[in-house]
């Protein structure tokens, strides 16, 4: 019984650490499709981006870590205005179907510009001391890392929710994501909305891969890996909203690590199977309007 | 688009109809050596024109087509490697229903949502397909890939050769039966209806077309046609690897296909032809410059030349008409 418990709140521990990190990823993705109604699955490109900024910042250039998670956000965020400026924009108005194979191109360009920057090894993260051992809380003992991982994602989402919710710019962006034939005619600057936006969001994805370098590794195939889990956090979230994938990258991140706790030999298929069902059940996500 | 298309256009094969079949049996005697790939190509231009049919003419968006091509294949190989099964027309037919099945049964829940949740849905059924084959080792082969697969003689009469000539046949064979079918399909009112869906499905609903089952029957067929060509490609490699499911192999196929020109028959036939004797003679030599530059033609495609190779070849043609 004692054993079973200290593995559930194990499990519950590293499966809540795990849907921060999906959630603080997968965030901006929400949000670009919801706002902009664009199909980017080169998101997770992004994210990897992230966690290379990070390792090399560490390892080359002998950054402190947290100096290296926030240019993780910083450089990726100031990469994706301009690719949002020169390439995106153009493709706002087209069809879904050119959305998707441009970003698929994108996937392809980041898997190839990464193989040959970084090999295809995957980029081990050093950490600095105070971030290794472990923290005991209650008589229980939690890797510090995945608590510091857990504080800074919260830290991050409280701010992005007051953001959104309780300032002028979050007002701007629900007003757009509702409408945006009429946030444009009130005087919204939707373009620069957007742009302001998608490099929110990209720095996001890109503090999250930095972040997460640890639970889900940095490699070259990281984009097309690990894409079914960062649209399954939308998807079954529901579009444009925030409460939604949180909810949903909770829920996976939680259920992810318990069956490869309990069922290792089933690996990933019982959450695409959930998938499944529960888009069925609610085509526009848990937490989606209906369309 | 002004061209007329589909159900709208003359019907008869016409004379250019039937270059790509000349330049493949002329292909068969001038170049022996390059029999393997050729073999490869019209596998993959069977493939490619499976997707066409949905995505080209239907319009359906999807990320897992190839769960049918892997489903396909791994029928026909796990039928001629376990069970002992190895007539090659009865695989195809067994890889074919298979497929057929998982295409009428995901389709039916698919084709009932739009946008991302039918990309998600696509997506996610295709990594369940991936999922299954990677963990059920004893009878997939999981990652080491299923080998052993013995293919009797076509009919009882013709071997499969070392030199891959029976393989490079029964394949265009094949294709020239896919073919033959939906080109069929796209010049019937049905391929019409298709094409209605395709650019106003809400329209075609007020016109009383039964918009759900045409898109149901045309994902049906087209995951038979990826069904036949993955068993094509177990019985022409008698191996099966996991690199036949998944995301990936789907973003290949849909790039072949973008190459040459979504949405017209002959797109799915110059795309898987170009793209791979490109990567026979490249992804060699350049691997990682090979992926960063499919990536890159993408993104060049579908920014400036949306209508693929033909799409080009259709312009110049008509820029030059206009000086003749």
């Amino acid at each position: 019984m004692e054993v079973f418990l200290s593995s559930l709140v194990s499990v519950a521990f590293h499966g809540i650490a795990y849907g921060m990190i999906l959630y603080v990823i997968s965030v901006g993705l929400s949000v670009t499709m919801g706002l902009m109604g664009f199909v980017n699955l080169a998101h997770g490109a992004f994210a990897m981006a992230g966690g290379y900024v990070l390792t090399s910042a560490i390892s080359r250039f002998g950054l402190s870590f947290p100096l290296a998670l926030a240019l993780a956000f910083i450089a990726v965020a100031a990469a994706s205005v301009l690719l949002e400026r020169w390439l995106y924009s153009r493709l706002y108005d087209a069809g879904e179907l050119e959305q998707v194979l441009f970003t698929i191109g994108l996937i392809f360009m980041a898997v190839a510009a990464a193989q040959v920057t970084f090999g295809m090894l995957q980029r081990p993260v050093l950490l600095p001391d105070y971030l290794k051992g472990q923290i005991s809380v209650l008589g229980r003992d939690f890797p510090a890392y995945r608590v510091f991982l857990i504080a800074v994602s919260s830290a991050m989402i409280a701010a992005l929710w007051f953001g959104v919710e309780r300032t002028l710019w979050g007002a701007m962006v629900r007003a757009a994501v509702d409408n945006r034939a009429m946030a444009q005619s009130i005087g919204i600057n939707t373009r620069r909305l957007f742009t302001l936006t998608f490099a929110l969001g990209s720095g996001l994805a890109g503090l999250g891969g930095a972040l997460g370098a640890e639970i889900i590794a940095i490699q070259p195939t990281y984009p097309f890996e690990h894409l079914a889990y960062f649209l399954i956090v939308v998807a079954v979230g529901g579009l444009g909203s925030l409460r939604g994938p949180f909810a949903a990258a909770l829920l996976i991140g939680v259920s992810d690590t318990a069956c490869k706790y309990w069922l290792p030999q089933f690996g990933a298929f019982f959450i695409y199977v959930a998938t499944i069902f529960l888009l069925l059940w609610r085509p526009a996500g848990l937490f989606g309007r209906r369309v | 688009m002004t061209r007329a298309v589909g159900y709208a256009a003359d019907p008869r094969i016409r004379f250019a109809e039937w270059l790509p079949w000349l330049a493949a049996v002329a292909g068969f005697f001038l170049l022996p050596e390059y029999l393997p790939l050729g073999a490869r190509i019209l596998t993959y231009v069977l493939f490619a024109l499976s997707l066409d049919l949905i995505l080209g003419y239907a319009g359906i968006i999807t990320l897992g087509h190839s769960a049918f091509f892997g489903l396909g294949a791994y029928v026909a190989g796990i039928l001629a490697a376990k069970l002992g099964v190895t007539d090659p027309l009865l695989l195809l037919l067994a890889a074919a229903c298979a497929a057929g099945a998982l295409g009428i049964a995901t389709g039916a829940v698919i084709l009932r949502t739009h946008g991302l949740t039918q990309l998600m849905l696509t997506l996610a059924i295709a990594a369940v397909c991936l999922e299954i084959a990677h963990k059920a080792t004893s009878i997939t082969g999981g990652a080491d890939g299923l080998s052993g697969i013995t293919i009797a003689p076509i009919f009882g009469a013709f071997k499969f050769d070392l030199y891959g000539r029976t393989a490079y046949l029964w394949c265009l064979a094949l294709l020239f039966a896919g073919w033959w079918v939906t080109r069929k399909m796209i010049y019937s009112p049905f391929g019409a209806t298709l094409c209605g869906i395709r650019e106003n499905s809400v329209r075609m609903h007020a016109i009383g077309v039964p918009v759900y089952r045409r898109l149901l029957t045309a994902y049906t067929i087209s995951a038979m046609l990826a069904g036949l060509a993955g068993a094509l490609l177990a019985e022409t490699n008698q191996f099966v690897g996991l690199n036949v499911l998944g995301f990936e192999p789907s973003g290949e196929l849909m790039v072949m296909l973008i190459l040459g020109g979504v949405g017209r028959l002959y797109g799915a036939f110059v795309g898987p032809l170009v793209y791979l004797i490109a990567q026979d003679f490249l992804a060699k030599q350049f691997p990682e410059y090979w992926y960063f530059g499919i990536g890159l033609m993408l993104v060049v495609v579908v920014l400036f030349a949306r209508g693929g190779i033909l799409g080009i070849a259709d312009r110049i043609v008509a820029r030059a008409r206009k000086y003749v």
